[in-house]
């Protein structure tokens, strides 16, 4: 990938948006690389540091599989790695983990905060505990799977993509959704599917408030596929009976296409 | 942004002898990791095993003066008015201690009514009470955490519980006055953080002014202070007045309460200000971040966001 010139820099300092070059933080370089598989401690570093030397493994060494141990519930770790690979965080992470990612496969052992994964455009990011609020905020597209229980507004603005939780989700869930689906196995929050324009919100438990123009769908095989497949794809045992919502399509006038869709259309 | 913190140790030995439970110590590490939530100022509500007397925290001054050639001397003649009043209004002074030149910490032995002391202390110009009771002392200057802690000597601070606060400030000054917590005068051992803003602070302040409330600064959290105790006094419990809080209030917050014996915490109904939970058997740890929790907790441990609406309450 070529470099570009940072708007407003001095003319020797470039940057890369890959984040390879930095300007002021080197790459630690302290990661074991066993061929394809790479792992390191996250417990001295910075978040920065962390970042840079994923970066360097999955860019710059060829490594396909990196596990970072002792992330310490960090913030925005392992953001915007465009590249297939598989990360493991042994531990928890803090806000904003995993954003803007496209193409990794991530596994975190412990729990994310506030805006994991948010506006994910492909891969996987499986959490095996509890997950904060605003959790794939306006995901495109890939799986996030928490095994754990989610907060409030969990896929607001969602565009694409799957959403599963194994517990309960806050307020506001699926709040403005425009594609995608949703998963959750446990209890939903007041106000579940508030505006939505489109997309699909299956709910295991209890609602305790459908949202603006959230209405019961109905059910087809298409639908039992779906969830069947994905709960086979992670292991997730026999899915729980659920019931099925989607937008009703009396609030809003806009179509859902995208723009090349729309040309076709038109 | 603002960050909180609140730490309660649940086994019933706040003084064991390998040095755990330094609750000054653990606080600090957690608000300074919580650093760049707020930078502003750094406050601290500790509580230490009750004691007979009375513990009064009085300001005098803000630090520094800002350019008053005159401010040693004002210090001076604001301390001597402050011993007098508290004698005045009855209480026996058994020792003061000069915390720094701005404050000092006053042990009283006192019958009588403490909105009665309190009033008679703040009618000293530019004396405030920053905290009162038998057990909670309010530490809170400018500054970070490592700051305020190394100038307050709080790394050796033995206690039981308590809450701490980072300070971005958004919609009033920043001096010590508007720092967090904010006791609950003029009720003893009560004390607030608060993470969010109000939106009828004027309205609850008006009505609370009203029942002969004063407030101490003009930012919004000092409502929940004040709010609750007009609760208490009412005859609700710390958890009854947290519930109806969360109607009477609106705005976006989350705060935490504590009392002599308990700490608890409540979160508004659109949840957008975030809080993290470890419950442990030995202790309950909160913040407004994670990593706030495992600045004190190294080993491995499961922790969960408390949803909207929810009001949690943990005793001693």
């Amino acid at each position: 990938m070529d470099t570009v010139e940072a708007p407003g820099a001095v003319p020797q300092a470039r940057f890369d948006p890959r984040g390879l070059v930095e300007l002021d933080e080197t790459v630690p370089r302290i990661a074991e690389i066993d061929g394809e598989r790479a792992s390191f401690d996250a417990h001295q570093l910075t978040t920065r540091q962390i970042n840079l030397e994923l970066r360097r493994l999955v860019y710059g060494e060829g490594v396909r599989e990196v596990t970072v141990r002792n992330p310490g519930a960090k913030h925005s770790l392992g953001v915007g790695i465009l590249q297939r690979c598989k990360i493991t965080f042994e531990g928890s992470l803090g806000y904003f983990a995993c954003g803007l990612i496209d193409g990794p496969e991530v596994h975190i052992t412990g729990r994310v905060g506030w805006s994991s994964c948010e506006n994910m455009m492909s891969g996987v990011c499986v959490i095996d505990s509890n997950a904060g609020s605003l959790t794939a905020a306006a995901l495109r597209g890939g799986d996030v799977v928490v095994r754990g229980q989610v907060g409030a507004r969990t896929g607001i603005d969602q565009k694409g993509g799957t959403i599963i939780a194994l517990g309960d989700a806050g307020s506001m869930t699926g709040f403005m959704m425009q594609r995608g689906r949703q998963i959750i196995c446990g209890n939903a929050g007041h106000g579940l599917g508030d505006s939505m324009y489109d997309g699909t919100i299956y709910v295991g438990g209890k609602v305790a408030s459908l949202g603006i123009d959230c209405v019961p769908g109905e059910w087809t095989d298409a639908d039992t596929e779906f969830v069947m497949r994905k709960f086979g794809i992670y292991g997730l045992g026999a899915a729980p009976e659920l019931q099925k919502f989607v937008c009703g399509k009396k609030l809003y006038n806009y179509d859902s296409l995208e723009p090349s869709e729309r040309k076709l259309v038109l | 942004m603002c960050g909180i913190a609140g730490i309660i140790y649940r086994d019933k030995d706040p003084l064991p002898a390998n040095g755990a439970h330094r609750l000054g110590a653990d606080m600090t590490r957690m608000l300074q990791s919580m650093k760049h939530r707020g930078p502003d100022s750094t406050g601290y509500a500790l509580y230490h095993r009750p004691s007979t007397d009375l513990i009064m925290r009085i300001k005098l001054g803000d630090g520094g003066g800002n350019g008053d050639i005159e401010y040693a001397d004002r210090l001076r003649r604001r301390r001597r008015e402050v011993e007098a009043r508290l004698r005045a209004a009855g209480a026996r002074v058994e020792s003061i201690e000069d915390i720094n030149e701005y404050t000092i910490a006053a042990a009283l032995d006192y019958d009588g009514e403490l909105k009665h002391l309190a009033d008679y202390v703040e009618s000293v110009p530019g004396a405030e009470v920053l905290s009162a009771g038998s057990a909670l002392e309010i530490i809170k200057d400018l500054g970070d955490a490592q700051t305020v802690g190394a100038a307050y000597k709080l790394d050796n601070y033995v206690g039981t519980h308590g809450i701490g606060h980072v300070r971005m400030a958004t919609e009033s000054d920043v001096d010590i006055s508007n720092a967090h917590p904010y006791w609950a005068y003029p009720f003893s051992d009560v004390a607030v953080v608060h993470n969010g803003q109000l939106t009828n602070y004027h309205q609850w302040r008006r009505r609370l002014e009203r029942l002969g409330h004063r407030f101490a600064s003009d930012c919004d959290s000092e409502i929940i202070a004040v709010y609750l105790a007009q609760k208490m006094s009412e005859g609700a419990t710390l958890e009854e007045s947290m519930r109806r809080s969360l109607d009477d209030l609106d705005g976006v917050f989350t705060y935490i309460c504590v009392s002599d014996d308990a700490l608890g915490m409540a979160k508004d109904e659109l949840a957008a200000k975030p809080l993290v939970l470890y419950e442990g058997d030995d202790m309950v740890v909160l913040a407004s971040e994670e990593m706030a929790i495992r600045a004190v907790i190294d080993h491995e441990i499961e922790t969960y966001d408390p949803y909207e609406s929810q009001v949690m309450v943990w005793t001693r």
